[in-house]
Protein backbone atom coordinates (compact mmCIF):
# COMPACT_ATOMS: atom_id res chain seq x y z
CA UNK A 1 0.00 0.00 0.00
CA UNK A 2 1.60 2.89 -0.87
CA UNK A 3 2.01 5.42 2.25
CA UNK A 4 1.87 8.65 -0.20
CA UNK A 5 -1.57 8.34 -1.01
CA UNK A 6 -3.65 10.52 0.76
CA UNK A 7 -7.10 9.82 -0.99
CA UNK A 8 -10.18 8.34 1.08
CA UNK A 9 -11.13 5.61 -0.96
CA UNK A 10 -9.81 1.86 -0.97
CA UNK A 11 -6.08 1.80 -1.83
CA UNK A 12 -6.29 -2.16 -2.41
CA UNK A 13 -3.20 -4.41 -2.22
CA UNK A 14 -1.40 -2.88 -5.00
CA UNK A 15 -4.45 -2.36 -7.31
CA UNK A 16 -5.65 -5.63 -6.98
CA UNK A 17 -9.20 -6.19 -6.44
CA UNK A 18 -10.76 -7.40 -3.03
CA UNK A 19 -11.67 -10.68 -2.95
CA UNK A 20 -14.85 -9.69 -0.86
CA UNK A 21 -16.24 -6.69 0.72
CA UNK A 22 -18.47 -6.88 3.65
CA UNK A 23 -20.42 -4.13 5.15
CA UNK A 24 -19.85 -4.10 8.90
CA UNK A 25 -23.10 -2.36 10.27
CA UNK A 26 -24.45 -4.49 13.20
CA UNK A 27 -23.44 -7.30 15.81
CA UNK A 28 -24.15 -10.17 13.29
CA UNK A 29 -21.76 -8.60 10.28
CA UNK A 30 -19.38 -8.86 12.86
CA UNK A 31 -20.02 -12.84 13.25
CA UNK A 32 -20.21 -12.94 9.54
CA UNK A 33 -16.70 -11.77 9.10
CA UNK A 34 -15.00 -14.14 11.88
CA UNK A 35 -16.60 -16.79 10.11
CA UNK A 36 -14.93 -15.73 6.59
CA UNK A 37 -11.96 -14.75 7.62
CA UNK A 38 -11.70 -18.03 9.36
CA UNK A 39 -12.93 -19.90 6.39
CA UNK A 40 -10.20 -18.03 4.56
CA UNK A 41 -7.52 -18.70 6.28
CA UNK A 42 -8.41 -22.53 6.84
CA UNK A 43 -8.83 -22.79 2.98
CA UNK A 44 -4.86 -20.56 2.62
CA UNK A 45 -3.79 -23.53 5.17
CA UNK A 46 -2.66 -21.00 8.16
CA UNK A 47 -2.31 -22.63 11.91
CA UNK A 48 -4.64 -23.14 13.80
CA UNK A 49 -2.91 -20.43 15.80
CA UNK A 50 -2.38 -18.09 13.41
CA UNK A 51 -5.77 -18.55 12.08
CA UNK A 52 -7.36 -17.53 15.79
CA UNK A 53 -4.90 -14.42 15.74
CA UNK A 54 -6.56 -13.04 12.52
CA UNK A 55 -9.77 -14.01 12.94
CA UNK A 56 -9.65 -12.16 16.61
CA UNK A 57 -8.01 -9.00 15.50
CA UNK A 58 -10.73 -9.02 12.64
CA UNK A 59 -13.39 -8.67 15.39
CA UNK A 60 -11.66 -6.08 17.23
CA UNK A 61 -10.92 -3.69 14.29
CA UNK A 62 -14.53 -4.86 13.21
CA UNK A 63 -16.06 -3.76 16.54
CA UNK A 64 -14.21 -0.28 16.02
CA UNK A 65 -15.49 0.46 12.51
CA UNK A 66 -19.21 -0.51 14.34
CA UNK A 67 -18.89 1.89 17.58
CA UNK A 68 -16.24 4.61 16.34
CA UNK A 69 -16.58 4.56 13.02
CA UNK A 70 -20.56 4.60 12.98
CA UNK A 71 -19.88 1.32 10.32
CA UNK A 72 -18.40 0.90 7.30
CA UNK A 73 -16.89 -2.02 4.80
CA UNK A 74 -13.89 -4.47 5.27
CA UNK A 75 -12.02 -5.09 2.05
CA UNK A 76 -10.44 -8.79 2.30
CA UNK A 77 -7.70 -9.72 0.01
CA UNK A 78 -5.57 -12.70 -0.89
CA UNK A 79 -1.40 -11.18 -1.41
CA UNK A 80 0.67 -13.90 -3.27
CA UNK A 81 4.70 -11.84 -2.92
CA UNK A 82 7.97 -13.74 -3.18
CA UNK A 83 6.22 -17.33 -2.82
CA UNK A 84 4.07 -16.47 0.46
CA UNK A 85 0.24 -16.25 1.25
CA UNK A 86 -1.19 -13.75 3.14
CA UNK A 87 -4.53 -12.22 3.45
CA UNK A 88 -5.01 -8.77 4.30
CA UNK A 89 -8.08 -6.62 6.13
CA UNK A 90 -8.88 -3.21 5.20
CA UNK A 91 -11.74 -1.42 7.42
CA UNK A 92 -12.70 1.83 6.31
CA UNK A 93 -15.26 3.95 7.49
CA UNK A 94 -16.38 7.77 7.28
CA UNK A 95 -16.81 8.19 10.89
CA UNK A 96 -15.36 11.19 12.76
CA UNK A 97 -11.70 9.78 12.53
CA UNK A 98 -8.90 9.70 15.09
CA UNK A 99 -7.18 13.03 16.27
CA UNK A 100 -4.32 11.59 18.20
CA UNK A 101 -3.57 8.19 16.74
CA UNK A 102 -0.10 7.45 19.19
CA UNK A 103 -2.94 7.39 21.76
CA UNK A 104 -5.69 5.43 20.24
CA UNK A 105 -2.65 2.94 19.58
CA UNK A 106 -1.84 2.46 23.22
CA UNK A 107 -2.87 -0.03 25.35
CA UNK A 108 -6.23 1.01 28.23
CA UNK A 109 -6.98 4.10 26.14
CA UNK A 110 -10.60 4.84 24.72
CA UNK A 111 -12.85 7.32 24.15
CA UNK A 112 -15.87 4.53 24.62
CA UNK A 113 -16.64 2.16 26.86
CA UNK A 114 -14.25 -0.94 25.65
CA UNK A 115 -10.96 -2.12 27.29
CA UNK A 116 -8.67 0.41 24.75
CA UNK A 117 -7.41 -3.38 23.98
CA UNK A 118 -8.76 -3.18 20.12
CA UNK A 119 -6.21 -1.05 18.30
CA UNK A 120 -2.89 -2.05 19.64
CA UNK A 121 -4.28 -5.68 20.52
CA UNK A 122 -5.19 -6.09 16.98
CA UNK A 123 -1.63 -4.66 15.80
CA UNK A 124 -0.13 -7.01 17.65
CA UNK A 125 -2.06 -10.08 16.56
CA UNK A 126 -1.12 -9.21 12.75
CA UNK A 127 2.35 -9.19 10.94
CA UNK A 128 1.45 -5.82 9.23
CA UNK A 129 -0.68 -2.90 10.46
CA UNK A 130 -1.44 0.54 8.86
CA UNK A 131 -3.30 3.39 9.68
CA UNK A 132 -4.57 6.55 8.53
CA UNK A 133 -6.94 9.21 9.53
CA UNK A 134 -7.65 12.45 10.55
CA UNK A 135 -10.45 14.46 12.42
CA UNK A 136 -13.55 14.58 9.44
CA UNK A 137 -12.29 11.95 7.36
CA UNK A 138 -12.97 8.92 8.72
CA UNK A 139 -10.35 5.60 9.29
CA UNK A 140 -8.58 3.29 7.17
CA UNK A 141 -7.00 0.70 8.47
CA UNK A 142 -5.40 -2.25 6.80
CA UNK A 143 -3.97 -5.46 8.63
CA UNK A 144 -1.87 -8.31 7.38
CA UNK A 145 -1.31 -11.86 8.25
CA UNK A 146 1.31 -13.95 6.39
CA UNK A 147 1.64 -17.68 5.94
CA UNK A 148 4.90 -18.66 6.75
CA UNK A 149 7.35 -20.84 4.83
CA UNK B 1 -35.23 -13.85 21.22
CA UNK B 2 -31.80 -16.08 20.75
CA UNK B 3 -30.51 -17.04 24.02
CA UNK B 4 -27.84 -19.70 25.24
CA UNK B 5 -29.32 -21.60 27.75
CA UNK B 6 -28.15 -21.72 31.27
CA UNK B 7 -28.81 -25.48 33.13
CA UNK B 8 -28.87 -25.66 36.83
CA UNK B 9 -27.46 -28.86 38.86
CA UNK B 10 -28.07 -28.54 42.54
CA UNK B 11 -26.19 -25.14 43.77
CA UNK B 12 -24.42 -24.72 40.31
CA UNK B 13 -25.24 -23.11 37.23
CA UNK B 14 -23.92 -24.46 34.25
CA UNK B 15 -23.77 -22.59 30.64
CA UNK B 16 -22.10 -24.07 27.60
CA UNK B 17 -21.37 -21.62 24.60
CA UNK B 18 -21.65 -23.24 21.38
CA UNK B 19 -22.78 -20.52 18.98
CA UNK B 20 -19.81 -17.75 17.97
CA UNK B 21 -21.46 -15.03 19.95
CA UNK B 22 -22.36 -11.42 19.04
CA UNK B 23 -21.89 -8.88 20.99
CA UNK B 24 -25.56 -8.40 22.06
CA UNK B 25 -26.24 -12.11 22.52
CA UNK B 26 -22.85 -12.11 24.97
CA UNK B 27 -24.38 -9.35 27.16
CA UNK B 28 -28.05 -11.23 27.82
CA UNK B 29 -25.90 -14.21 28.71
CA UNK B 30 -24.63 -11.92 31.46
CA UNK B 31 -27.42 -10.50 32.35
CA UNK B 32 -29.15 -14.17 32.70
CA UNK B 33 -27.06 -15.60 34.52
CA UNK B 34 -26.76 -12.89 37.22
CA UNK B 35 -30.15 -12.69 37.33
CA UNK B 36 -30.41 -16.53 37.69
CA UNK B 37 -27.57 -16.50 40.50
CA UNK B 38 -30.43 -14.61 42.76
CA UNK B 39 -33.11 -16.80 41.86
CA UNK B 40 -31.55 -20.22 41.94
CA UNK B 41 -29.21 -19.04 45.15
CA UNK B 42 -26.32 -20.65 42.95
CA UNK B 43 -22.79 -20.65 44.86
CA UNK B 44 -21.11 -21.49 41.75
CA UNK B 45 -21.27 -20.86 37.55
CA UNK B 46 -19.10 -23.42 35.64
CA UNK B 47 -19.07 -21.54 31.60
CA UNK B 48 -17.62 -23.73 29.04
CA UNK B 49 -15.66 -22.51 26.18
CA UNK B 50 -14.61 -25.15 24.82
CA UNK B 51 -16.66 -24.93 21.85
CA UNK B 52 -15.37 -20.91 21.19
CA UNK B 53 -12.70 -20.96 18.59
CA UNK B 54 -12.60 -17.17 18.89
CA UNK B 55 -12.93 -14.86 22.25
CA UNK B 56 -12.03 -11.66 21.39
CA UNK B 57 -11.51 -8.79 24.11
CA UNK B 58 -15.65 -8.18 23.97
CA UNK B 59 -16.41 -11.94 25.15
CA UNK B 60 -13.10 -11.65 27.12
CA UNK B 61 -14.57 -8.68 28.63
CA UNK B 62 -18.10 -10.51 29.29
CA UNK B 63 -16.57 -13.42 30.96
CA UNK B 64 -14.54 -11.18 33.67
CA UNK B 65 -17.00 -9.37 34.41
CA UNK B 66 -19.50 -11.85 34.66
CA UNK B 67 -17.21 -13.52 37.12
CA UNK B 68 -16.73 -10.21 39.14
CA UNK B 69 -20.89 -10.08 39.36
CA UNK B 70 -21.36 -13.43 40.45
CA UNK B 71 -19.04 -13.06 43.51
CA UNK B 72 -20.67 -9.76 44.53
CA UNK B 73 -23.46 -12.25 44.54
CA UNK B 74 -21.48 -14.81 46.80
CA UNK B 75 -21.43 -17.48 43.85
CA UNK B 76 -17.39 -18.47 42.39
CA UNK B 77 -17.07 -18.84 38.92
CA UNK B 78 -15.05 -21.10 36.91
CA UNK B 79 -14.25 -21.11 33.27
CA UNK B 80 -13.49 -24.47 31.59
CA UNK B 81 -12.57 -25.79 28.38
CA UNK B 82 -10.04 -22.58 26.88
CA UNK B 83 -8.63 -23.78 23.60
CA UNK B 84 -4.72 -22.73 23.75
CA UNK B 85 -4.40 -21.20 20.58
CA UNK B 86 -7.56 -19.13 22.32
CA UNK B 87 -5.58 -18.78 25.26
CA UNK B 88 -2.20 -17.65 23.48
CA UNK B 89 -4.47 -15.15 21.32
CA UNK B 90 -6.16 -13.49 24.43
CA UNK B 91 -2.77 -13.23 26.17
CA UNK B 92 -0.84 -11.31 22.99
CA UNK B 93 -4.49 -8.99 22.62
CA UNK B 94 -3.53 -7.75 26.38
CA UNK B 95 -6.51 -9.72 28.58
CA UNK B 96 -4.91 -12.25 30.50
CA UNK B 97 -8.68 -12.46 32.77
CA UNK B 98 -7.28 -11.63 35.93
CA UNK B 99 -9.26 -12.64 38.79
CA UNK B 100 -11.01 -15.39 36.76
CA UNK B 101 -10.50 -18.95 37.86
CA UNK B 102 -9.91 -21.74 35.24
CA UNK B 103 -10.12 -25.19 34.74
CA UNK B 104 -8.88 -27.93 31.62
CA UNK B 105 -12.10 -29.81 31.87
CA UNK B 106 -15.79 -29.46 33.10
CA UNK B 107 -15.23 -32.16 35.40
CA UNK B 108 -11.79 -30.41 36.75
CA UNK B 109 -14.34 -27.70 36.95
CA UNK B 110 -16.85 -28.77 38.92
CA UNK B 111 -14.46 -30.23 41.26
CA UNK B 112 -13.34 -26.69 42.11
CA UNK B 113 -16.45 -25.30 42.57
CA UNK B 114 -17.47 -28.32 45.11
CA UNK B 115 -14.32 -28.56 47.02
CA UNK B 116 -14.06 -32.02 46.09
CA UNK B 117 -10.75 -33.16 43.95
CA UNK B 118 -11.36 -34.94 40.71
CA UNK B 119 -10.14 -38.38 39.78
Amino acid sequence: MPSDDKTAGPVGADGQPPDEIMPIRSDEQIVRLRRLVREKAVAHGFSLIDQTKFVTAASELARNTLIYGGGGDVHLYTLRRNGRVGLRLEFIDNGPGIADLARALSDGYTTGNGLGLGLGGAKRLCDEFEIRSAPGEGTHISVTKWKPF
Amino acid sequence: MERIPILRMGKLLLVTIQVDMHDRLAMTLQDDLTSRIVKDRAKGVLIDISSLDVVDSFIGRMIGDTAAMARVLDAETVVVGMQPSVAITLVELGLALPGVRTALNVEKGMALLTGTSPL
